[in-house]
């Protein structure tokens, strides 16, 4: 524990941070004053573009060449990390202070056996040599839990999976028994239940040694379920540092508080995401709607989708008289059935690979099932191809929202030009004014900016071209909109927001929804029923109070359970 | 390992039918009667259908096909009107001094260019990035025939440095015994030591100008793929656990970076071959590429014809052994095959 | 890092389109001299091709025994050669043959290369395997031995020089369209465009080729400074144009036989105005992509 009398581990004082960039220099931290005592977990929260990882980089030395120290201090235990030379900071790294990557398998050497790669480290900082290094490197894959560490030791990063992969890299940081860890977003793209198993290890693996830890992240959750003291950042600055428990009881700063309502938690509906001083009325139900609400419109029927092994032993083995083992086609989807009902939102649930996109991606009919069937307002539309369903009359009434709203949009079209798509297709507006006018209702329907419809995609933020994929989804008048992880690549108050404009949309245009999703919190918020897939098949479904405060299966609760949750 | 071999072998396999699928059809396509072309400008009408029953030209395309791939399996490649000698014997004693040629000048512009690279990557905008850049510039844009003639000038001309370009040896020279046809090896086998000075002054200058040449296309590709790796997350995790700079650079920049590299080879390798044929003409190298430019000027097609197959046939196999390389580095082809 | 990354959303006006592209354009050439002077060369050798003829002060056929092997003068400025021909008038002469050629290769192959490569990569199935066998068989034979080859076998003529330099260049154009439209093939932007009743050969001619098509007008300007050098090397070795027709490849091969003698002008000015050719298209290339290049554009 750190004590006022002890001085910190990590100083960083004053820290600014510039960047070269074509248009002159960018500051991307700007007079950061952060502390990290001993045996302490400190946790920086930001959204992108906070310079939450400019300034670990910073403290660790290693800012790619554009970007350099132009400000300030950072003193490691004495040592002036910003003047010591090149050769006492390489001596640091991996020694005293070593960091944690997002993306774990590209933070491997892809052509260097991992076991190698841990032994580099070990030799380099002289905790081991050549002929203790392949034992010492296994010990270390064994403490990072790593099933058969023998055999593992000569694997490549390609052969194993993005949790295994993180555990090397946590191996491969905590190898020589460093005093400080820097962790930036460690579970960013792995699955719920990898991620809260990633963590555990971490924290376990830290507390053992009495490691001191910087958790960067971009999830209040994660923060105030592992650390001791939080400090929030925005654009470059600190603006609040506090106690995790104060800081989630008794959050000071505007943008923490906007930051704490917009992230989904148990108890909170959806508006309690918005800020305070946020419109809190919904949309009027329209009457049309509500009279047939409940009527079945989507129903699926034990779908199939098969896909064919690539078999490794091809044409070579057969020609040299072997014959590759005929394995089963693989499964994506594995006969499923459900059915969306008129003007609800039926959430789809499961972790990457467990079919969820591919049954999307079958029932927008951009695929087709192997087997099963798909009915849509009482007519078979899996009886269509694919290949001819853009000329169906059905086309216009199931939509999709996708998940990344950047390349959901074609970077040579303007926003105007990207929703008119659909009303020109459909061929029922002619005149130029009035499909542009159009496009102003749907832009003044998914509150997009009017004056921004001549805009080209990368000139529009994140949540503008969200909002232009929404647009373009409501212009014929769907029936039902399938929304893909809508918000996976937003910052947390951005997805409040589009949320919201989701959930009002459907009361006032009366719409159903498929929301596909990994997040069980967001899923919570907007669905009225709930379908778990696992491997293929759904394993439980039910209304969302149910599944998610009952649930009957233990891999849903598993899930439920891995999603950090801040103090309510 | 085996049966990489094996499958990459499969891959070259194609490419072969292929090439000698198209080499016959450029036999076939040639303009006018290709009978007078090869019975010569004087034949009378008669020896023209001689010649034409001689080639097999009578024939349907697919017996001629036939024929063609029974002789190309014999090893005959057709005789040259000019010289009388069959295609394959010349090709076989002239390809000895374009392959010390083509080799050599590839040696030296690898151990020019991926130094160049390395450092331009690493010491970005400093004076030998931007060494790199003029170099890899203004190499490719050197049209390689005419920086020839400038070498010609400058040492031969001007400065008398370098012998006269007329072959691979100077007339005072007897050729060493042929043991594996690359002048250098063989006067070195025999211990002759001024026959491989001799051998060795005649070489530079081509030598010099093919590597100028393909120097560019290394450097560049070099540099991209080390600045690629360079920015890469695996660079930043070893930076982070404190690998030395030189450890970072070789054991998981560089290697990471050949991978491109040695792709690139490929094409390298595609333009050595024929600007082979360029600098063998402004040298007078007697190689095959000179073979062929010469009996090009006389309308003998059948040694072009013999060249453009054999450099295919060579390519294929060099290709096969980048593939082979290729597969060595990299872990990841096993799987994917 | 990130901040970075917001900026474009920030700074962005609400002028769109071609004017943006024209300010970045003007960026480009501004902050890259070198851009700016390859792009005057460009012109210089646009006028020599199209007024020349009219422009040179000697006939550039027109033989003079009695002023053969001159040396560069105030008359003659490049010299003359062994027919007492000028130089100078030969090598503006020439520029029209060589960018004739040039141009015509890259257009044909452009236009072949691109259509069928972003079919394939578009469509994959036989399409692809058809696309791609034919550019494997191309890219089976060393370039510049595939094109002496063809030339060779189709004849000694000028338009077979088009026609083999565009051959040999087809792989490079279909594997690079190809491998941009398969990336799209499965992009956003075209599943939406799906979705909005877009039959598939409107997306691939509406949503995929115009994304294509900047990275291919960078590959043709790349490949100009290549289908010269390609063309003056045929000619070189005798194939296709045949003297006494001006073109700068047969003209530093005649030129040859006397650079041992001493008479370096003969090969030098055409050579270095090639050099010069192909180092202008190399450069407009580089600063066409840095244009074109959506990372750099703002």
């Amino acid at each position: 524990m750190s004590t006022d009398l002890a001085p910190p581990l990590l100083e960083i004082t004053d820290l600014t941070v510039e960047f070269a960039t074509r248009r002159g220099i960018v500051r991307a931290v700007q007079n950061v004053n952060i502390s990290v005592g001993r045996g302490e977990t400190l946790g920086i929260v930001g959204e992108s573009g906070s310079g939450k990882s400019v300034t670990s980089f910073a403290a660790m030395r290693i800012l790619d060449r554009a970007g350099r120290i132009a400000g300030g201090s950072v003193v490691y235990s004495g040592i002036d990390v910003a003047a010591a030379p090149e050769s006492e900071m390489q001596d640091l790294r991996g020694r005293e202070m070593s960091m944690i990557f997002q993306n774990p398998r590209a933070a491997l050497n892809p052509i260097r056996r991992v076991g190698q790669q841990i032994e580099d480290v070990l030799i380099r900082h002289v905790q081991a040599t050549r002929a203790t290094a392949k034992e010492k490197a296994i010990a270390m894959l064994e403490r990072v839990r790593i099933a058969r560490p023998q055999e593992r030791y000569d694997a490549y990063p390609f052969e194993l999976s993005g949790g295994m992969c993180q555990r090397i890299v946590i191996a491969l940081a905590l190898a020589c028994k460093p005093r400080l860890l820097i962790a930036d977003e460690p579970t960013t793209g792995l699955d719920v239940t990898t991620q809260k198993a990633v963590m555990e290890l971490m924290v376990e693996l830290t507390r053992e040694s009495a490691m001191s830890t910087i958790l960067i992240t971009h999830d209040l959750g994660l923060a105030a379920t592992y650390c001791d003291r939080v400090v929030v950042m925005q654009k470059g600055a600190v603006v609040e540092e506090a106690p995790a428990r104060q800081i989630f009881s008794a959050p000071a700063h505007p943008y923490t508080r906007k930051l704490m309502r917009a992230t989904p938690r148990p108890g909170a509906g959806l508006r309690d995401l918005l800020p305070e001083d946020a419109p809190q009325e919904g949309a009027p139900q329209s009457p049309a709607a509500q009279a047939r609400a409940g009527e079945p419109l989507l129903q699926v029927e034990n779908l199939v989708k098969e896909y064919p092994r690539p078999s490794a032993a091809s044409f070579a083995a057969k020609l040299l008289g072997r014959k590759g083992e005929d394995k089963p086609a693989f499964r994506a989807v594995d006969g499923i059935s459900f059915e969306v009902r008129r003007g609800e939102t039926l959430g789809l649930v499961g972790e990457s690979g467990c079919g969820k996109s591919t049954t999307s991606m079958i029932l927008m009919r951009l695929l087709d099932p192997t087997s099963g069937r798909v009915t849509f307002g009482g007519q078979d539309i899996t009886a269509i191809p694919a290949r001819d369903f853009a000329a169906h009359p059905l086309r216009h009434k199931i939509q999709m929202v996708f998940q990344d709203p950047t390349d959901s949009l074609n970077p040579r079209f303007t926003a105007a030009r990207a929703i008119a798509d659909p009303i020109l297709r459909a061929g029922r507006m002619g005149a130029r004014d009035e499909v542009r006018a159009r496009c102003e209702e749907l832009a003044r329907l998914v509150g997009f900016p009017a004056d921004l419809l001549d805009r080209l995609p990368h000139q529009l933020s994140g949540g503008q071209k969200a909002r232009v994929g929404i647009a373009r989804a409501l212009a014929l008048d769907p029936d039902l909109v399938v929304l893909d992880e809508p918000t996976a690549a937003l910052d947390v108050s951005v997805q409040a927001v589009v949320l919201n404009l989701l959930e009002d949309l459907k009361q006032r245009l009366g719409m159903s929804y498929l929301f596909v999703s990994h997040d069980l919190h967001v899923v919570r918020l907007l669905c009225d029923r709930v379908a778990v897939m696992r491997g293929g098949r759904i394993i439980e479904t039910g209304s969302a109070e149910e599944v998610l405060e009952r649930p009957r299966e233990a891999y849903t609760r598993e899930l439920i359970d891995a999603i950090p949750r801040p103090p309510a | 390992m085996l049966q990489i071999v094996a499958r990459r072998l499969m891959v070259a396999i194609p490419s072969l039918i292929g090439v000698v699928i198209v080499t016959f059809l450029l036999t076939r396509v040639l303009p006018g009667d290709t009978a007078s072309y090869f019975a010569g400008p004087a034949a009378t009408p008669a020896a023209i259908a001689e010649v034409k029953k001689q080639l097999g030209l009578d024939r349907s395309l697919p017996e001629q096909f036939v024929s063609y791939v029974v002789a190309l399996g014999q090893g005959d490649l057709g005789t040259s009107l000019s010289t009388g000698r069959p295609v394959s014997t010349e090709l076989k004693a002239r390809l000895p001094a374009s392959a010390e040629l083509t080799l050599l000048a590839l040696l030296l512009s690898l151990t020019i260019a991926i130094p160049l690279g390395i450092m331009a990557a690493v010491r970005q905008d400093s004076w030998v990035d931007h060494l790199c850049r003029i170099v890899t510039t203004a190499g490719v844009s050197l049209p390689v025939f005419f920086t020839g003639l400038l070498f010609v000038y400058a040492f031969y001309f001007l400065l008398g440095w370098s012998p006269a370009p007329l072959g691979r040896l100077d007339v005072f020279f007897s050729p060493p015994p042929e043991r594996t046809g690359f002048y250098l090896i063989d006067s070195l086998l025999a211990r002759d030591g001024e026959t491989f000075r001799a051998a060795l002054a005649q070489l530079i200058l081509p030598t010099v100008t093919l590597a100028v040449f393909s120097l560019a296309p290394i450097a560049r590709i070099t540099r991209a793929s080390m600045l690629s790796v360079l920015s890469s997350d695996f660079v930043r995790t070893a930076r982070a656990s404190g690998l030395s700079g030189p450890t970072v650079v070789m054991t998981y920049a560089f290697r990471n970076a050949l991978l491109p590299v040695v792709t690139t080879l490929g094409m390298v390798f595609s333009f050595l071959l024929g600007a082979n044929v360029l600098v063998e003409k402004v040298f007078a190298w007697p190689g095959v590429g000179s073979y062929a430019v010469e009996a090009l000027l006389v309308s003998d097609f059948a040694p072009v014809q013999g060249f453009v197959l054999a450099m295919a046939i060579l390519y294929v196999l060099i290709n096969l052994m980048i593939d082979l390389l290729y597969g060595l580095i990299d872990p990841r082809v096993k799987v994917e095959g | 890092m990130s901040a970075l990354a917001e900026k474009p959303a920030a700074q962005a006006q609400s002028a769109a389109g071609l004017s943006a592209t024209l300010r970045h354009a003007r960026y480009v050439v501004r902050e890259n001299p070198v851009t700016a002077l390859s792009f005057g060369l460009f012109v210089l050798f646009l006028v020599s091709a199209v007024f020349g003829p009219w422009l040179v002060p000697h006939d550039p056929l027109a033989s003079n025994t009695s002023a053969a092997l001159q040396a560069p003068s105030a008359r003659y400025w490049f010299g003359t050669d062994q027919l007492g021909r000028d130089i100078f008038s030969r090598v503006v002469v020439a520029t029209r043959l060589d960018m004739w050629i040039a141009t015509a290769s890259v257009a044909l192959v452009f236009v072949m290369g691109g259509l069928a490569g972003v079919a394939a990569g578009y469509y994959g199935g036989w399409i692809d395997r058809v696309v791609g066998r034919v550019s494997d068989t191309i890219m089976a034979f060393p370039l510049f031995v595939l094109a002496m080859g063809i030339v060779a076998a189709l004849g000694n003529t000028v338009t077979n020089i088009i026609i083999a330099t565009a051959i040999v260049n087809f792989p490079l154009y279909a594997r690079l369209a190809r491998s941009e439209a398969n990336i799209r093939r499965d992009a956003g932007f075209v599943h939406a465009a799906r979705l909005s009743g877009n039959s598939e050969p409107r997306i691939l001619f509406t949503q995929v080729l115009p994304n294509v098509m900047p990275l291919m007008m960078v590959q043709m300007s790349l490949t100009m400074g290549y289908a010269i050098l390609n063309a003056a090397g045929l000619s070189f070795i005798g194939l296709g144009v045949r003297p006494p027709m001006p073109e700068w490849g047969i003209m530093v091969a005649e030129g040859a036989a006397f650079i041992v003698s001493g008479e370096w002008w003969i090969a030098l000015f055409p050579g270095l105005t090639l050099m010069l050719a192909v180092f202008c298209f190399n450069l407009l290339g580089d600063g066409l992509r840095d244009i074109v290049d959506p990372q750099r554009r703002t």
